[in-house]
C-alpha cells in the first residue's frame, strides 16, 4: 500500500505520521509537497497533524485552501482513503471533506495528554482491527488547543444515524466537544478525521502501541 | 486606495469560552453590570479599487472564500476611504 | 547619519553612552581604543557587546574554574552551544538560556522567545532541536497576607510564561520533555525564566560560526528587522524598576511559525554543503552576530544596511544594528554557492539576501545611504571590554542565619495533616497542569514524559537514548552558597543517573543579583566555585551556559538561583527507568543516610515562612559511590524504579513514585523525630523499587560499595488491602518504627497533590 503524508509549511507530526506508517509491513509512505497537483498513484493520503501556517487565521484554514487540495479532494471523491490527524482533521473540516468545525478548548489551554477512547464504530476501513477489544483500552494521546468539535443539531444527527461518529472520549472529555466526539468519518467512510495521535501509539515504549491497530486497518 | 473592515465574530449559538473567561473575571474586577461577552476579530484588507460597490462584492467573496469559517462564524463588513 | 541622533561630542558631553549601558570608564576606554570619540551606532555597538550578556564581564574570571574539556567534548562554551560525542557517530549540542528581564515585562512573549532563541542557538550548531526543558521561578500563586494585586500580577506571570513556552514550543514541534517550577516570594518582582534547548547531530553536520574566506558573501536571512528589542541585551543586565514597565518596546515578539521554517531550510542549507558558517542572531541581533563570526575567523566584515530586510520605515543604522527581531540567522556561504543556498530558503519561503561579505582588514565596516556609518576594530569590540574582579564579602546576615537551629518547632501532632498541607503547596504539587500544556511527544522520540526524575528522548538509528534534567534549589545557595552550588550539580548528576543515564556534561544559568554589590558577588563566586568542585570532582565538563546578573526589584536580589541542566546517555534504550512503581509486592530499598536536616527544607518554609540554618551536606565521595553504583545495578536490568530524594524528603519521593494503580506500604526503622524523617533533605539519597526475589542481591551490592540501604516497605496494588487502608482506592500507609504516621487513601491523597495547581489557579484572590 502506497500512503502520501502530505507536508505543509509548519505540518510538524509529518515525519511521526512517515515513521509510524513505515512502521506497519506492507505499508510504504511517502512525503508530498504541498505545492504537488497530483496524488495520483497514492492509495491512501495522510494529513499530519502541527501548525500548518502557524494556524494562522483559524486552525488548517490557509491549509485547506493550498494547491495541494483539489487532488485531496479527488482523491476523496473517487474513495481513496483519507487520514487527517489532529491538525489534519482542522484541514479536513475547513476543505468541507468533513462536517463541522473544530475550535478552542473550552478549558482555552492547549492540553497534552493521554486519554481513553471508545470506539463508536469498527465497521470502518480505518478501525476494524478494534473488533473484539473493551472500548476503554483504546488510549491515545492527544496534543491540541483547538479541538472542540463543534455542528449544527442536524448535522449531529446525521452523523449519529449515519455512524460517521468513530471514536469518543471516554471518561472526561478534555476539550468540550460535542457528544464526546474525537473522530468522524464522512458519509461515504473514506475519509477519517481525528483529535487523537495514533502516530505515537506504535510500540509500548511510547507509553501505548494502540494506534498501530488503525494503520493495520487502514492496509487490510 | 479603500480599506474593507471586516468584523468577524462567534455564531450566537456557538459557545465561546473565551468570552466567558473574560466575562467571569470582568466581573471578579467589579463590573457585575458586564453580563455577556463575546470575543470576535477584525480583519483588515486594503484594496487596490477605488469603486466601493465592486469593492464591496470583493471583500464578501473574500470572507466566504477564506476569512470566515460559516460553520461557525458570521460577518460583517464595512468599506471606508483610506 | 540620521539629522536627530547625537553627535559624537553630545554623546560625550551629554554621557549619552550611560543609557547604553556603558559607565564612565567604560566609554572612557572605548575613546582610548579607538583614538576618537564613537558615533551613535558605535556607542551602541560597544554598550551591547561590552554588556555582562555578551562579554561576561563581571563573570569571565568565575566562569574559568569549570571544567570545560573532556574526552567526549566535541565544542565547548564559545559556540551557540556546547557539542559532546554520544558514540556511533552522533553526538548531542545542549545549552541553558534565560530570558528573565523580558519574561518579566510581557510573559509571553518573553518565555516564547526565550524557547525561540535557544532553540537557534542549537540548530545554529548544525543540529536537529530534539527536546526543550525550562526551569521556573515565581512568586508565591497565594498568600493570604499579600497584596491582592500582587498576587494577581504573579499568576498572570505564571500562567503567560507557561502559554509563551506552549505556544512557541508546541507550534515549532519541539517536544518539552522536562522540567521544573519553584515558588518564593524573592521571585515575586523577578521571575526567572531559564529554557534548555537539546539537538542532536552527526558528526559531519557540526557547524561553526567563524567566517573565512576574503570576498565570500554574507547572507541575512529570516524575518525582516523591525524596532523590537532594540537593547534588550543591556536591558538583560540591568536591574528591574518602576520604569521598567515603560520599557515595553524592548521585548521582541515571536514567530514560531517562522522558526519551524528556519529550521528545516538551515537544516537542508546545511546538507547541500553550500555554507561556510553559521551564526543566529540572538542578543544584540546583527552586531553580535556579525562581530562574532568575523573576529572569530580572525577576517572582517563589511554590510550594506541598505539590503538587511526591514519591516519598519526610516530605520537607523543604530536601530538596525541593534534590533533583537527574532527569527534571523547570518550566514557567510562558500565561493560561488550563494544561488543554491537561495533556492532552498525560497522553496521554505524564508526571506535571504545578501548584505555584505567578509574583508580581510580585521574591522566591522557599516554602510547606509552609500555613507560609512561605522568602522570598527574588532579586537576593541570583541574580547577587550573590561573584566571585573569585584569586591566580595560575606553578609553577616548569613553568619547569623547559619547559626540559627533549622528546627524550631515540637513535633506536629497529625502528621498526616502536614503531609496533606505539604504536597499541596504549590512547590511540591504535581506540574501537570504545567506540562499538559507542552506537547511532550512531537517527533515521536519520547520514552519518558515530565513527571519523572529526567525526561528520555530516544536517539533514532541507534538503540542509545538520551536522559535531560534541568534543576536548582536556591534556599540551598542562599543559606550557604558553596553547599548549594555543590548541590545543585549532584543532583542533576543524580536525575539523569536515576534514569538509567551516565551524565555527559551540564550547562549552567547562573542568576543572580547586582554584582556590584559585595553581598552579591560573594554569593556567585562562592556558588560557582561549589559548582566547580562537583564538577571536578565528578569529571563533568561545562560545555555552555548563561549568566544573569542585576535579578532584582527596588534594591532587593532573589536567592542567589544557580540551575544546572545535564544531559545523560543512556547506552541501551533497556536501561531506561522511571520514577514509578510497576508491580505489587517489590521491596522498597532506601539508599544513603537520612539526617537531621531540616535547614531550607520544604517543611522548614512551610513551618516557618522563612528559611534559616545550614542546607543539608554533600558528601562529593558518598554521591559518586552512590550514583556510580545506581548505575551498575540499573544497567544489570534489576531495578524496577528509581527516584532521587529531593525537596519533601522521603515522604513527598514516596507519593511521587506512586501510581493510580500502585501504593505502598512502609515500616521504617530509624532513629530521628518522626517528621525529620518523613521530610529531611538529606543529600545523596534514592528510593528504589526492586524485585523481592533481587533484593538481597542488591544488598549485597550496596554494602559492598558502603552505601546505606535499608528494607523500608513494599509496593502494594490498589485493591490490595493493606493495615489500615487499601480497598480499590489504594493505600499509603507509614509507619516509622512500628508506629503508623500516616494511613491514608491513596488515589485521594493522589489528587490533593494533583490537582493543587490548577485549583490555585482557579479560585479568585
Amino acid at each position: 500500500m502506497r500512503c502520501a503524508v502530505i507536508v505543509f509549511p509548519g505540518s510538524n507530526c509529518d515525519y511521526d505520521l512517515y515513521k509510524a506508517a513505515n512502521y506497519i509491513e506492507g505499508i510504504q509512505a511517502e512525503y508530498v509537497w504541498y505545492t504537488s497537483k497530483s496524488l495520483d498513484g497514492f492509495d491512501a493520503i495522510l494529513v499530519p497533524g502541527g501548525f500548518s501556517y502557524g494556524d494562522a487565521l483559524r486552525a488548517g484554514a490557509l491549509a485547506a485552501r493550498a494547491p495541494i487540495l483539489k487532488a485531496l479532494q479527488r482523491a476523496a471523491d473517487s474513495g481513496t482513503r483519507v487520514l487527517g490527524i489532529c491538525n489534519g482533521f482542522q484541514i479536513l473540516t475547513e476543505c468541507g471533506l468533513l462536517p463541522g468545525a473544530l475550535h478552542r478548548n473550552s478549558g482555552l489551554r492547549f492540553i497534552c495528554r493521554t486519554v481513553n477512547l471508545e470506539v463508536s464504530n469498527t465497521a470502518t476501513p480505518f478501525t476494524s482491527g478494534y473488533v473484539g477489544r473493551t472500548s476503554t483500552h483504546v488510549r491515545l494521546e492527544i496534543a491540541h488547543g483547538e479541538g472542540n468539535y463543534t455542528c449544527d443539531s442536524d448535522t449531529l444527527h446525521k452523523l449519529e444515524d449515519n455512524g460517521q461518529i468513530v471514536f469518543r472520549y471516554s471518561g472526561d472529555n478534555p476539550n468540550g466537544s460535542v457528544a464526546n466526539i474525537a473522530g468522524i468519518t464522512n458519509e461515504a467512510g473514506n475519509v477519517l478525521g481525528m483529535m487523537p495521535h495514533p502516530e505515537r501509539a506504535m510500540a509500548d515504549w511510547m507509553g501505548s502501541s494502540d494506534g498501530r491497530i488503525l494503520f493495520e486497518s487502514m492496509r487490510d | 486606495m479603500l480599506k474593507g473592515i471586516v468584523t468577524v465574530s462567534l455564531k450566537q449559538d456557538v459557545l465561546d469560552p473565551q468570552g466567558q473567561a473574560v466575562l467571569h473575571s470582568l466581573q471578579t474586577l467589579g463590573f457585575p453590570e458586564a453580563q455577556n461577552v463575546r470575543i470576535g476579530k477584525s480583519i483588515e484588507v486594503w484594496l487596490e479599487e477605488s469603486d466601493s460597490q465592486k469593492a464591496e462584492s470583493r471583500l464578501k467573496e473574500m470572507c466566504e472564500a477564506l476569512l470566515v469559517n460559516s460553520v461557525i462564524e458570521d460577518y460583517s463588513f464595512e468599506i471606508v476611504e483610506d | 547619519m540620521h539629522t536627530d541622533e547625537p553627535t559624537p561630542d553630545q554623546i560625550h558631553c551629554k554621557k549619552v553612552y550611560k543609557q547604553m549601558g556603558l559607565n564612565d570608564d567604560e566609554y572612557s576606554l572605548v575613546v582610548e581604543l579607538l583614538g576618537r570619540r564613537p558615533n551613535l551606532t558605535e556607542t551602541g555597538i560597544f554598550g551591547v557587546m561590552w554588556s555582562e550578556h555578551c562579554s561576561y564581564k563581571n563573570s569571565k574570571l568565575l566562569l574559568s574554574r569549570f571544567p570545560v574539556d573532556g574526552p567526549k567534548v566535541l565544542q565547548g562554551p564559545g559556540e551557540g552551544a556546547g557539542v559532546v560525542d554520544i558514540g556511533d557517530g552522533y553526538a548531542v549540542v545542549f545549552k541553558v538560556e534565560s530570558h528573565n528581564h523580558p519574561s518579566a515585562i510581557e510573559p509571553y512573549q518573553g518565555a516564547a522567545t526565550g524557547v525561540g532563541g535557544i532553540l537557534r542557538d542549537i540548530f545554529s550548531m548544525g543540529a536537529r532541536p530534539v527536546a526543550v526543558l525550562n526551569s521556573l521561578r515565581f512568586g508565591p500563586l497565594s498568600d493570604s497576607e499579600a497584596d491582592k494585586k500582587i498576587i494577581s500580577r504573579t499568576r498572570y506571570l505564571f500562567g503567560n510564561v507557561v502559554a509563551g513556552i506552549a505556544g512557541y514550543g508546541n507550534c515549532i514541534g519541539v517536544p518539552t520533555v522536562g522540567g521544573e517550577v519553584c515558588f518564593d516570594e524573592c521571585y515575586t518582582g523577578n521571575p526567572l525564566v531559564n529554557v534548555m534547548g537539546v539537538g542532536i547531530l552527526r558528526h559531519d553536520q557540526l557547524q561553526h560560526g567563524r567566517a573565512e574566506g576574503i570576498g565570500n558573501s554574507v547572507i541575512y536571512v529570516g524575518l525582516a528587522t523591525g524596532r523590537d528589542g532594540i537593547h534588550g541585551a543591556t536591558f538583560a543586565s540591568e536591574e528591574l524598576n518602576e520604569e521598567s514597565d515603560a520599557k515595553r518596546t524592548a521585548v521582541q515578539v515571536g514567530d514560531p511559525f517562522m522558526g519551524k521554517l528556519l529550521i528545516e531550510a538551515c537544516l537542508e542549507v546545511y546538507e547541500s554543503g553550500a555554507i561556510y558558517s553559521v551564526q543566529d542572531m540572538g542578543a544584540a541581533g546583527l552586531t553580535c552576530s556579525s562581530t562574532e563570526m568575523a573576529d572569530k575567523g580572525g577576517v572582517g566584515m563589511e554590510l550594506n544596511l541598505n539590503l538587511v530586510p526591514q519591516r519598519a520605515e526610516n530605520m537607523s543604522a543604530y536601530e538596525i544594528m541593534l534590533s533583537e527581531s527574532q527569527e534571523r540567522m547570518l550566514f557567510v556561504t562558500n565561493p560561488g554557492r550563494e544561488e543554491e543556498v537561495f533556492a532552498i530558503f525560497k522553496k521554505w519561503n524564508v526571506p535571504a539576501v545578501a548584505v555584505g561579505h567578509v574583508i580581510e582588514e580585521q574591522v566591522l565596516r557599516l554602510k547606509h545611504h552609500g555613507e560609512k556609518v561605522a568602522e570598527l576594530p574588532l579586537n576593541t569590540v570583541c574580547g577587550a571590554s573590561p573584566v571585573y574582579q569585584r569586591e566580595s564579602k560575606m553578609p553577616q546576615e548569613v553568619v547569623e542565619r547559619q547559626q540559627q537551629t533549622a528546627i524550631t518547632w515540637s513535633v506536629p501532632e497529625n502528621l498526616q495533616i502536614v503531609f496533606q498541607q505539604l504536597i499541596q503547596t504549590p512547590e511540591l504539587a504535581s506540574k501537570s497542569w504545567v506540562y499538559q500544556q507542552y506537547d511532550c511527544m512531537v517527533r515521536t522520540s519520547t520514552s519518558v514524559r515530565p513527571g519523572s526524575d529526567a525526561g528520555v528522548v530516544r536517539v533514532e538509528g541507534t538503540d542509545k537514548a538520551l536522559a535531560m534534567s534541568i534543576d536548582g534549589n536556591s534556599r540551598y545557595v542562599f543559606l550557604d552558597p558553596k553547599t548549594g552550588g555543590k548541590i545543585a550539580v549532584a543532583e542533576a548528576a543524580r536525575n539523569v543517573v536515576c534514569s538509567g543515564a551516565r551524565p555527559l556534561a551540564i550547562t549552567d544559568g547562573l542568576n543572580f543579583g547586582n554584582p556590584e554589590k559585595p553581598e552579591i558577588f560573594w554569593q556567585l563566586e562562592q556558588a560557582v566555585s561549589g559548582m566547580a568542585e562537583t564538577c571536578n570532582f565528578l569529571k563533568l565538563p561545562v560545555t555552555g551556559g548563561n549568566v544573569s546578573l542585576y535579578n532584582e526589584t527596588e534594591g532587593e536580589a532573589i536567592y542567589p538561583t544557580p540551575v544546572v541542566g545535564v544531559v545523560g546517555l543512556i547506552e541501551n534504550n533497556d536501561h531506561t527507568t522511571t520514577q514509578f512503581f510497576q508491580n505489587s509486592g517489590d521491596v522498597l530499598l532506601l539508599l544513603g543516610d537520612t539526617k537531621n536536616e531540616l535547614g531550607g527544607s520544604s517543611y522548614q518554609q512551610m513551618q516557618l515562612g522563612k528559611i534559616t540554618g545550614m542546607p543539608p551536606k554533600l558528601d562529593l565521595d558518598k554521591e559518586q559511590t552512590l550514583q556510580q553504583t545506581l548505575l551498575e545495578i540499573i544497567h544489570s536490568g534489576i531495578v524496577i524504579s528509581a527516584h532521587d530524594l529531593s525537596q519533601g524528603g522521603l515522604a513527598v519521593a514516596l507519593l511521587t513514585s506512586c501510581t493510580e494503580n500502585y501504593g505502598i506500604l512502609v515500616n521504617w526503622e530509624i532513629d530521628l523525630r518522626p517528621d525529620i524523617a518523613l521530610f529531611s533533605e538529606s543529600q545523596s539519597r534514592i528510593l528504589l523499587s526492586i524485585s523481592p526475589d533481587n533484593t538481597e542481591l542488591v544488598e549485597v551490592v550496596m554494602q559492598k560499595k558502603g552505601v546505606p540501604c535499608a528494607r523500608i516497605g513494599k509496593v502494594v496494588s490498589s485493591g490490595t488491602s493493606g493495615s489500615n487502608c487499601g480497598g480499590s482506592t489504594g493505600c499509603f500507609d507509614i509507619s516509622l518504627n512500628g508506629t503508623p504516621v500516616i494511613q491514608a487513601e491513596l488515589n485521594p491523597l493522589r489528587e490533593l497533590w494533583k490537582n493543587a495547581i490548577g485549583r490555585e489557579m482557579e479560585i479568585s484572590v
